[in-house]
């Protein structure tokens, strides 16, 4: 997908503003593990991947764990259906993505940072590693960085192999160990047992860019910015029926309808927030905020507007996690199948109510029971679509001639 | 955690927190609730094994007792206050002050609703399963109610029966992905023929490649048979070959019986594991309509006579007559352990003892020695083999083993095959009276019986060598000849024997090949045990690697774990109670025997004394005795 902005012509508060290599990365090491750890909790950064867990937690678990090696993962599997706001971070950005790694090296104490790269995104490869090798060359990774005597950390990229699972942090580090992609069981968590069994921080790419910036500024400007829960801003990768598609950076708690005026979109029918596994919205939704407390996302929005089909919109999601279901738990192998069996059905115009009522039921048992966040998250468009669309969808006609 | 002896991913590793040596120390414990009840229980300890000791049911598929946690199955799953998901109690280790609730309404409902996914795509009907009856799933279905196919039901079949396999066959339309199998072979084998493979709803078990059976390492332990918890896996059955040949008039269908399949059998008719039920069946094949029931711990005893006599033949050219000879010797009556080496340890052929498993060399007497004694043609013999082992199946079709000019063994029938037959011509087998085996072989000593247990094999040569050394009565040396430090579950044991300075006399048996014993005066005879080709592994790496085991004298491998009480023809379900209950079953029945040496079984010396003049390890048995083996490899076509 091309955007059509260029970077002179992103703004931002946060993410999208002047920051040259290593300024964060030369103040961190001047300062104390400690202090860094204060500020990122003082910043009250949560992961940007979608779940949200406090990113301070996350770090200072792992930085009190106890083990001869450390790891910190950079997540740049970007593989959320509507999400491509890590690959303008790399592309344009890896300033801030890097030094937030390096930086995450030495709160943690860690030697090694990985890159795990979405395989799609290998043509960026070769600038990344040529970016890496600057660094070296100023002595922003190997030893000693920054003139920190004893710090030594450097950065790996590896690549993915298309898998959607590969997202989810636990099938990510068994895929990095050369395993087939699947998550772990949980607990232990990868901040105790993660790649290779030691203690592993896993962040998304946008996390660590914010490391970066409340490295650079403080814990009390990025705070500033969002709302009390959902601190700092966001970046918004927005799709679909809209002249103005592309990344955005915008504080969180901003309202839908204001984020559908700034992309220039009309007649909206309906907004899928957090992709193919988050929620989709109604007209009368639209007055909601992006933020943790109500309308959450790792950042996808994809705009459907009133020339849409959503059961064809549904159909799309339900063949996308029937085919990347890595497969290994009964709720999400099978659920996810029988949830787009339904689909077909009301395609056919061959359903009863009291069958969608069953797999609706089905859904919320897989979002309680399945092993990871793919399943459980993967009914979410299923229900919300069938709920805020049932005019639509299920009544629409002579009400679904086999609709008892 | 990493742990690198294992080879399974770690998402397929148990995420066990060690459990405190001391829970009774502060902090060694948790209380926790479960379902209003306050228990305490170790730090680490998980949902399911809290339950499980204050007795509260949670329902589970793919935990197996002998396997590592995966957690996909999600049946186990309960309610932990404050958590969002439910958790499998199964993979959820405890190390909190957790409230658990293991019946809500949400919870029910995620268990019908997973048990119906299930059932919405295993293929088949119930009454046309070799599982019928014993299958987890079935018991889960009658369990939860389940009286309608709420998501459907898959019409057709999906997936080719894989039955290349003399001894397994793969019957993907009823898996349920729950991957013991996939753990049985990578974790507790370490084999590694199976794994998952795409994704989604397309994900099936496979080998490489999607290779059939008999094309890739897999070494017909048949261990993933015992775990399936349906009927995806099962053993190649010829129990219909096996009533055609009773049938027939002018077939003489002779059957020997193992020992374990007999410590194990009365399982399947109900009885609380370890009930030897070896006279009983002596009486229900006859009735059955077999001709002559021999005791397979007849050869076993011949095994050790000469299995012994070729360690000592190559102990004597070793220490005696410097010659290049490899030692350690490897035991080679397991035919899983045999097929594992050949494949991954080729290298290492040389050391396996050319003596045949019991199995074989009974099938080649049987159609030479005893078709001549009772003047039967040996090619109107039918020779069968009740075995607690599915390998049993590829061995006698082994294109080696028709020493006696025909196939030496026609069939390898599994304990379970057995059962059914048993079942089948309306017999209640506990039920049978007792009665003995057939001669010319007649009964057995108590080492040919133990040969079922794992360190049988070593327990049972080391009570006829030390005799034949020492010249003193292993009673004298080992308290009522029980050699126990072979004994037991251990996965790994080893044990250093001095030989001392007295030897005695060389008994007439062997006086040709080694005219005395001064030459292991003062010697310590070192040996191992070894069971599961995981901890087989072990010692294989740590003898390459030059490690003690490199230093052994003779080596006991059984492919699965226990030995072949715990075979892949074996009674289902298994796990290392029931195995202990057989072996316990087997050593009684040895201690209860009157003969309990091999050199002292009167049958076999008198097959020395008749038929095999020469004595062991002669150009005789050596014709129909013993065997050779092939390099297979890891990368076969």
């Amino acid at each position: 997908m091309n955007t059509e902005i260029k970077k002179t012509e992103r703004q931002g508060a946060v993410l999208f503003t002047e920051y040259e290599r290593g300024i964060a990365i030369k103040k961190a090491v001047s300062m104390n593990r400690e202090d860094i750890l204060y500020e990122i909790k003082m910043s009250k950064l949560k992961g940007r991947g979608g779940a949200g867990f406090p990113a301070s937690t996350k770090w200072m678990l792992t930085a009190a764990a106890v083990s001869d090696k450390k790891y910190i993962v950079c997540n740049a599997d970007e593989g959320e259906p509507g999400t491509f706001k890590d690959r303008v971070l790399l592309a344009e950005y890896p300033e801030l993505v890097f030094d937030g790694m390096v930086i995450a090296g030495y709160v943690i104490g860690a030697k090694e940072g990985i890159v795990y790269l979405r395989g799609e995104y290998e043509y960026m490869l070769a600038s990344l590693e040529d970016y890496l090798q600057a660094m070296r060359d100023e002595n922003l990774l190997g030893k000693n960085i920054g003139g920190r005597e004893g710090f030594d950390y450097d950065i790996e990229i590896r690549l993915g192999n298309g898998a959607y699972i590969c997202g989810e942090e636990t099938a990510l580090i068994e895929s990095l160990e050369g395993h087939r992609g699947e998550a772990r069981n949980r607990p232990p968590f990868p901040v105790t047992t993660g790649f290779k069994g030691k203690p592993t921080v896993v962040n998304n790419v946008e996390t660590l860019a914010c490391v970066t910036k409340i490295v650079q500024n403080g814990g009390e400007w990025f705070r500033a910015h969002g709302t009390d829960k959902s601190t700092g801003s966001k970046l918004f990768s927005v799709s679909g029926d809209c002249k103005k598609p592309g990344v955005y950076e915008l504080p969180w708690g901003t309202k839908i309808s204001e984020l559908l005026k700034i992309v220039g979109a009309e007649n909206t029918k309906a907004v899928q927030v957090g992709g193919a596994s988050g929620h989709c919205l109604s007209k009368d939704q639209f007055d909601r905020t992006l933020a943790y407390e109500d309308a959450g996302t790792g950042g996808s929005i994809m705009v459907f507007n009133e020339s849409r089909d959503m059961l064809k919109v549904l159909k799309n999601f339900m063949e996308f996690f029937v085919e990347e279901s890595c497969g290994q738990c009964t709720p999400c192998r099978i659920g996810n199948t029988k949830l787009l069996e339904g689909v077909e059905m009301i395609e056919r115009n061959d359903f009863t109510f009291s069958y969608i009522n069953k797999l609706k039921e089905l859904g919320r048992t897989m979002q309680v029971a399945s092993k990871c966040g793919l399943g459980q998250s993967s009914p979410n468009s299923f229900i919300s679509i069938l709920e805020n669309f049932k005019d639509e969808i299920l009544n629409k006609g002579n009400g679904g001639s086999n609709g008892k | 955690m990493e742990n690198k002896d294992r080879r399974a991913p770690v998402s397929q590793q148990p995420h066990v927190v060690a459990k405190p040596e001391h829970p009774e120390h502060i902090g060694g414990s948790v209380s926790i609730q479960i379902n209003e009840k306050k228990v305490t229980v170790p730090m680490g300890t998980t949902i399911l094994e809290a339950c499980r000791e204050n007795q509260i049911h949670i329902p589970t598929l793919c935990h197996h007792d002998d396997l590592c946690i995966a957690g996909v199955c999600r049946l186990c799953v309960v309610e932990v206050e404050g958590m969002r998901t439910l958790q499998a109690a199964c993979a959820y280790p405890i190390t909190d002050q957790i409230k658990i609730k293991t019946s809500t309404s949400m919870v029910r409902k995620a268990r019908r609703h997973i048990l119906d996914l299930m059932i919405s795509e295993h293929y088949g009907e119930c009454y046309s399963c070799v599982r019928n009856n014993n299958c987890e799933l079935q018991s889960l279905a009658e369990e939860y109610g389940v009286d309608s196919y709420t998501f459907g039901h898959v019409q057709e079949s999906q997936y080719k029966i894989d039955n290349s396999s003399f001894s397994v066959i793969r019957d993907m339309d009823k898996c349920v992905m729950c991957k013991r199998c996939v753990r049985t072979c990578i974790d507790l084998q370490e084999v590694g023929v199976l794994e998952a493979v795409n994704r989604g709803d397309d994900t099936t078990i496979s080998t490489f490649m999607d290779k059939d059976l008999a094309d890739v390492v897999c070494i017909n332990c048949g261990q993933c048979i015992n775990r399936c918890p349906v009927g995806a896996l099962h053993a190649n059955d010829p129990s219909d070959d096996i009533w055609n040949a009773i049938d027939d008039p002018n077939k003489h269908v002779v059957i020997q019986t193992a020992p374990s399949p007999r410590a194990a059998i009365g399982e399947e008719f109900g009885l609380e594991p370890g009930h030897s039920m070896t006279q009983e069946l002596n009486t229900a094949l006859k009735r059955i309509g077999f001709d002559r029931v021999f005791d397979t711990n007849f050869t076993a005893d011949l095994t050790i006579i000469e299995e012994g006599t070729e360690l000592i033949i190559r102990l004597y050219q070793a220490l005696v007559e410097k010659k290049e000879v490899s030692l350690p010797q490897f035991t080679s009556c397991s035919p899983g352990w045999v097929k594992y080496l050949e494949h991954f340890y080729p290298e290492y052929i040389p050391n396996l003892s050319t003596a045949k498993s019991p199995q074989q060399m009974f099938g080649s007497l049987i159609k030479t020695f005893y078709a001549d004694k009772a003047g039967v043609d040996p090619k109107d013999i039918v020779s069968v083999a009740v075995m607690p082992c599915s390998a049993k199946k590829f061995e006698c079709n082994r294109p080696e083993m028709d020493d006696s000019g025909y196939q030496d063994v026609d069939f390898g029938l599994t304990t379970r095959e057995m059962a059914k037959m048993i079942k089948e011509a309306g017999i209640h087998l506990p039920e049978m009276p007792k009665s003995h085996f057939d001669n010319p072989f007649g009964e057995a000593s108590g080492a040919g019986l133990i040969f079922g247990a794992t360190g049988g094999v070593m327990e049972a040569a080391l009570r006829s060598v030390v005799e034949f050394v020492t010249g003193n009565k292993a009673e004298d040396i080992f308290d009522n000849a029980n050699i126990v430090p072979v004994r037991g579950f251990e996965g790994i044991k080893y044990v250093e024997l001095p030989i001392g300075d007295k030897v005695g006399p060389v008994p007439d048996l062997i006086k040709h090949l080694v005219p005395n014993w001064d030459w292991l005066k003062g010697a310590t005879l070192k040996v191992a045990v070894a069971h599961g080709t995981a901890n087989a592994k072990k010692i294989m790496e740590d003898i390459k690697a030059g490690g003690k085991f490199s230093e052994c004298h003779f080596i006991e491998f059984m492919a699965c774990p226990g030995g072949c009480l715990g075979g892949g023809g074996q009674p289902i379900p298994t796990n290392e109670e029931i195995r202990m209950k057989r072996a316990e079953a087997i050593y009684a029945e040895d201690e209860s025997l009157e003969i309990r040496k091999s050199h002292e079984n009167p049958h076999v010396i008198q097959v020395y004394n008749e038929f095999l003049k020469e004595g062991p390890c002669s150009h005789l048995s050596h014709k129909l005795l013993h065997t050779h083996y092939t390099k297979r490899g890891k990368y076969i076509a």
